[in-house]
């Protein structure tokens, strides 16, 4: 009796997992099989492929990126390219800059007693912590008068500058965490053999925060990646991002169902590998801080 | 912020730690101080120099601020370089924190200061005339626009929404860490929505599963029994399409925080409860739920401030409709500036919603203070 009521729960808790795994991955499949519809399979709702319709690669050949086309010449491809490129310059540059200066900060916190006028260590990490309130649309126009006189409007470092301001209370608060579970011992023993305080830094406590390093680092990509907001307010040509190219197709009406699942597919399908891969980080990095 | 956070482990005195002090002599300490004062004063002259030529008094100066920027970062290098040379191991330590300060401060400040300024002006691009100092009257339309109170009155639906995430993500939570085959798939598969930008949700899910004509969504409701589904033409449903894709998106979030919460409780208590013959409703009740309690509020609060900044869907499916009923306010400020170029309007929006965050987060962590010292 018992171990039949046991076994029923068991299968109920596999049912709720497997329930909820499909409404987190359908929307990837369909997305990914709409890709390679033709307007006959989406207006007959057909869902599996090979089973109820031939793949077709209508949808990539608009991208440019279907097997017939991928070696002629593709406005939209050399577009897409480019877009994906700044995408990845912005992300990856904002992460960069976010953890040197972001783990710097963090570090000092942790280990040193400062003294801004009034204030202390407690009130300068309420300070960066507190630009995490700050919602993009109070920075954004400011930011676009600004950047216009400062001639930083639509270029990439601009808008690495804004990311990297955004990210910088996140990468702060993990490395904070990282930090402060390193035993001080370690740099004590450094600085009598004569280190430095940098090179203490540097040598012994850096090499060892370097997993909490690639958390906050892929945490910052993924949200960079994402961002929409200050994409579509700070840039008009040379800057663009795929959010934006993404947005600015499903505004039009008529575009086709297969282009845009195409294009909606290229650009989730560097984070969807991202987060197959380093999910360990990702959620080293979200519960840095919060658990302990 | 902190008072919710957990503690940061103890601080090494400012004292040194068996660092030999390298003294800093006097005239070293002179020169640094020259330096610091020479570099401030250059930095105020170019800025002078620039002032001037923009109101039209000189004729010299450069063509835009650019090089004001430049002139920022090398007086920040010297800032940091005269740290060292006056304070030499003290200043050593003050060079971590300096390039986040002078970052922030330079990123925040300027667009705070400016966003203060554009927000008491009648500024619109699209007209030819510039901007005018109108005084208070972006504020008194502000309170005579029902578009922007139905928008702050949305938010309240769409912040009571996390309550329903975290209702789900707790479920979620606790199904993983439960004794299951293959949890690392699953945990995987849970997480996916998180990864994917808001922007191609919006399509993948707003724009053509929710699609009222060859949608399966659609399809499924017509199954079910609804005859003609349309998911945003009715103010109500059209609300609840946006919460489910903003909830597909951050659940995810929340659960990882839980999840970890829940796998960081001593095994032992759970085991104590077994033997005493409590109910699995009770001791969720009396043990998980209370034992998690920093946790969730922790994933309480960021989940809410970043709702507050709720946009990219709401632009990118329904643009604010039917009739404003899913606007956001970062969504209605967002086509204020878009659509109307109303910057100066747009700008006051924006920094009045900033005011009222401030006053609703600051009253929420002092809430939470209280429940979590209720519980302790």
């Amino acid at each position: 009796m018992r171990r039949a009521k046991k076994s029923a729960g068991r299968a109920i808790i596999y049912v709720l997992l497997l329930f909820w795994t499909v409404i987190s991955l359908f929307p990837i499949y369909w997305t990914v099989t709409t890709s390679f519809k033709v307007a006959v399979d989406v207006t007959q709702g057909h869902m599996i492929p090979w089973y109820d319709y031939t793949p077709k690669w209508l949808g990539w050949r608009s991208l440019g990126l279907s097997p017939d086309t991928i070696f002629t010449e593709s406005t939209v491809r050399s577009e897409f390219l480019f877009r994906f490129q700044n995408s990845v310059i912005l992300s990856v540059g904002a992460a960069v800059l976010g953890i040197a200066i972001g783990s710097l900060a963090a570090y000092g916190l942790t280990r040193f007693e400062y003294k801004f006028g009034p204030w202390r260590n407690k009130d300068i990490s309420s300070f960066f912590l507190s630009q995490l309130i700050l919602p993009p649309v109070v920075l954004a126009m400011p930011f676009l008068v600004l950047y216009k006189q400062v001639d930083l409007f639509d270029t990439r470092i601009g808008l690495i500058l804004i990311y990297t301001l955004s990210v910088l209370p996140i990468i702060i608060w993990i490395m904070r965490d990282q930090f402060a579970a390193i035993p001080h011992e370690l740099e004590q023993a450094a600085f009598i053999d004569g280190c430095s305080v940098w090179g203490a830094f540097l040598r012994i406590v850096l090499p060892i925060a370097l997993p909490g390093m690639a958390a906050a680092f892929i945490l910052s990509v993924i949200i960079c990646w994402n961002e929409y907001f200050f994409a579509a307010l700070l840039s008009s040509t040379s800057a663009k991002t795929l959010p934006v190219m993404v947005a600015s197709q499903t505004g039009s009406q008529g575009i086709n169902w297969w282009s845009m699942a195409a294009l909606s597919t290229a650009a989730i399908a560097p984070l969807a590998l991202i987060g197959i891969f380093m999910e360990r980080y990702i959620v080293k990095g979200l519960t840095a801080g919060a658990v302990k | 912020m902190t008072d919710v956070m957990p503690d940061v482990g103890p601080v090494v005195d400012d004292q040194p730690i068996g660092i030999a002090m390298h003294g800093v002599s006097p005239e070293r300490r002179r020169a640094g101080r020259w330096l610091v004062w020479l570099a401030t004063l250059g930095l105020a002259a170019i800025v002078l120099a620039q002032i001037l030529f923009v109101s039209g008094v000189t004729a010299f100066g450069f063509a835009n601020w650019r090089p004001i920027v430049y002139a920022w970062l090398v007086w920040s290098v010297v800032i940091a370089a005269g740290q060292v040379i006056v304070r030499g191991e003290r200043g050593q330590r003050a060079l971590f924190i300096l390039p986040a300060v002078l970052f922030t401060v330079a990123m925040v400040i300027f667009p705070t200061l400016s966003g203060f300024y554009i927000a008491f002006t009648d500024w619109n691009l699209s007209q030819l005339e510039g901007r005018h100092f109108n005084g208070l009257d972006n504020l008194r339309s502000l309170f005579q626009d029902a578009y922007f109170w139905n928008a702050l009155g949305n938010m309240v639906y769409y912040v009571l929404a996390v309550l329903g995430q975290y209702t789900i993500a707790f479920g979620l939570a606790l199904l993983l860490n439960a004794d299951i085959h293959g949890r690392k798939f699953f945990r995987v598969a849970f997480l996916m929505p998180f990864m994917l930008s808001p922007v191609a949700v919006s399509w993948m899910i707003g724009k053509s599963i929710m699609e009222f004509r060859f949608g399966p969504a659609a399809q499924v409701a017509r199954f079910l029994g609804w005859d003609s589904p349309s998911f945003f033409t009715t103010p109500m449903i059209a609300r609840a399409a946006v919460m489910a894709m903003d909830g597909w998106v951050s659940i995810p979030f929340v659960m990882v925080l839980l999840l970890a919460g829940l796998q960081a409780l001593p095994g032992e208590v759970m085991e104590a409860a077994k033997v005493d013959g409590a109910s699995p409703w009770q001791a969720f009740w009396k043990i998980v739920f209370p034992l998690t309690l920093p946790v969730s509020v922790t994933a309480l609060i960021l989940r809410i401030i970043f709702e507050l900044k709720l946009a990219d869907i709401v632009i990118t499916v329904t643009d604010g409709g039917p009739g404003g009923a899913t606007d956001t306010i970062s969504s209605f400020i967002f086509r204020e500036y878009r659509e109307r170029s109303n910057v100066g309007y747009g700008t006051m929006l924006a920094q009045f919603y900033f005011i009222i965050i401030i006053v609703f987060v600051t009253l929420l962590l002092s809430l939470a203070a209280r429940v979590m010292k209720r519980y302790s």
